[in-house]
């Protein structure tokens, strides 16, 4: 019998394909995403936008939390830790957490190095802007791919345009030769045999799911129609006027993203979304999608 | 001409059944919607997470046309999530299933994720008894088995694959492995009901 394998990592975030994971802060926002139909929740301190507002460090969510929100649901619970904070992912495995993901919305507590993450029984999850930083984190060990969007914004802007990056850039080795792979191991700072195997297959070989900027059910379907297998949900439903019924009706739009009538259907009478903020005034040092590298 | 089977698409593992049919020549479509389960033979419930799955079935209406493709004798297979779906009680916690089966099935039975595992177990698919890759992944335990159920593999002495009738349940991922004789076997049983 064997335990932590890849082959369990990776499968886990095969069975979270076509769902919705909410961001929550408590038990009691854990539950409400359990009865929306999310497929897991993600626990953290803050959500990203309240980060934003109000500054100071982010950090893992209180060991507390963790265990009252693992109490309250029987789904997955994943909880994030900082960037390279190696000893808070220890933590979140020993509570017995279901996924870590190693987030940009966190403060970074190592400027060079993230966590190595074959060092773990528990699967990680981890952010990316395009293929070569999605290949460097599987190269460590991540067991899932999500790209990073622009957390606490409620603009699907930039999780657009990291979509198509991982998915163009997908497509572009699978029309290189052989001899050219090399090369652009170098030009995309990712693993030679990565590159190799995607040039290949045509895909990643672990799941990829979108995160950071989704805030209504269209949004979500748009992600999934770029190629999400699944989307990551933060602040867009529980700083919206009522996250019980827009984050059901997200996870109806990720389950029928190809189906306009349907979308139409479930997007109706959702209240108020997140106010957004236009990310391309935001300055370099407010963006959250530029930690990690 | 041989059957078409559907795999219920509404989340969860989907693809992956489908890409096994299609190792084994095995016609297969998403069934997203409940009237297209007239199009198909057979069913496939996939892993997946058991509650979401059930919000969406419950949502659109799928319980009532479940009920009719299984009262038709079209065979159904559940891995994970889909043995939880398909058993008559289920625990841990207790949640609605549709019984078409006579289990009672226990939620992340073995624990969190990091208690996952994959090992071999022994099972009897009609061709004698071997050894299978299994992989478990917060799985279901089967914690009882109705006297018209039939056991079909076995791990450590408990019961994690079983059949009644038309109805097949496996607590591990046989599409997650290269073995792909649970599928040979469903596919065997989809075949029969049809002619």
């Amino acid at each position: 019998m064997e335990v932590g394998t890849l082959r369990l990592k990776v499968g886990l975030a095969e069975m979270l394909k076509g769902g919705v994971i909410m961001d929550v802060t408590n038990a009691e926002q854990a539950k409400i995403a359990e009865d929306a139909g999310a497929v897991a929740v993600m626990a953290l301190e803050r959500v990203p936008s309240d980060i934003r507002r109000d500054g100071g460090v982010a950090r893992m969510s209180p060991v507390k939390k963790i265990r009252e929100i693992q109490a309250a649901v029987s789904i997955p619970v994943m909880a994030k830790c900082r960037i390279g904070h190696f000893v808070e992912a220890q933590i979140l495995e020993a509570l017995g957490v279901d996924y870590i993901d190693e987030s940009e919305v966190l403060t970074p507590a190592d400027e060079h190095f993230h966590v190595d993450k074959f060092a773990f029984k528990v699967p990680f999850v981890c952010g990316c802007r395009d293929l070569g930083e999605a290949l460097r984190r599987i190269g460590e060990g991540a067991a899932l791919i999500r790209t990073k969007g622009e957390a606490g914004s409620g603009n699907i802007v930039e999780a657009v345009r990291h979509m198509r990056a991982v998915v163009s850039g997908i497509k572009r080795l699978t029309t290189l030769g052989q001899e050219e792979l090399m090369t652009e191991a170098k030009n995309l700072g990712a693993p030679y045999e990565l590159v190799r195997w995607i040039s290949q297959h045509g895909m990643l070989p672990v799941p990829n799911f979108s995160a950071g900027g989704i805030a209504t059910p269209a949004d979500a379907a748009l992600m999934m129609q770029l190629g999400a297998q699944a989307v990551f949900v933060g602040s867009g439903i529980f700083k919206s006027a009522d996250p019980a019924v827009r984050a059901r009706a997200i996870v109806q739009a990720t389950t029928h993203f190809k189906d306009p009538d349907m979308l139409a259907k479930v997007s109706e009478d959702l209240g108020e979304a997140m106010a957004g903020i236009e990310t391309s005034k935001l300055k370099e040092s407010e963006l959250l999608q530029t930690r990690g590298w | 001409m041989d059957v078409k089977i559907g795999v219920l698409a509404l989340q969860g593992d989907f693809d992956l059944h489908r890409q096994v049919l299609g190792r084994i020549g095995v016609a297969s479509v998403e069934v997203r919607k409940p009237e297209q389960l007239d199009e198909v033979s057979g069913l496939i419930m996939p892993g997946g997470e058991s509650t979401t799955l059930l919000k969406l079935m419950r949502a659109w209406d799928f319980v009532p046309a479940l009920e009719k493709f299984h009262a038709a004798g079209k065979p159904i297979f559940g891995t994970c999530a889909g043995l939880i779906l398909l058993a008559r009680e289920v625990e841990h916690p207790s949640q609605l299933s549709l019984g078409f089966i006579d289990i009672t099935a226990e939620r992340n039975a073995y624990g969190r994720q990091k208690e996952s595992f994959e090992t071999e177990i022994e099972a009897d698919l009609g061709q004698g008894k071997a050894e299978i890759k299994a992989i478990f992944i917060r799985a279901p335990r089967i914690r009882r088995l109705g006297p018209g159920v039939t056991r079909l593999a076995e791990f450590r002495g408990e019961c994690v694959m079983a059949r009644e009738g038309t109805v097949l349940v496996a607590a591990f991922h046989p599409e997650l492995t290269d073995d792909a004789s649970a599928h040979q076997y469903f596919a065997g049983m989809v075949r029969s009901a049809t002619t």
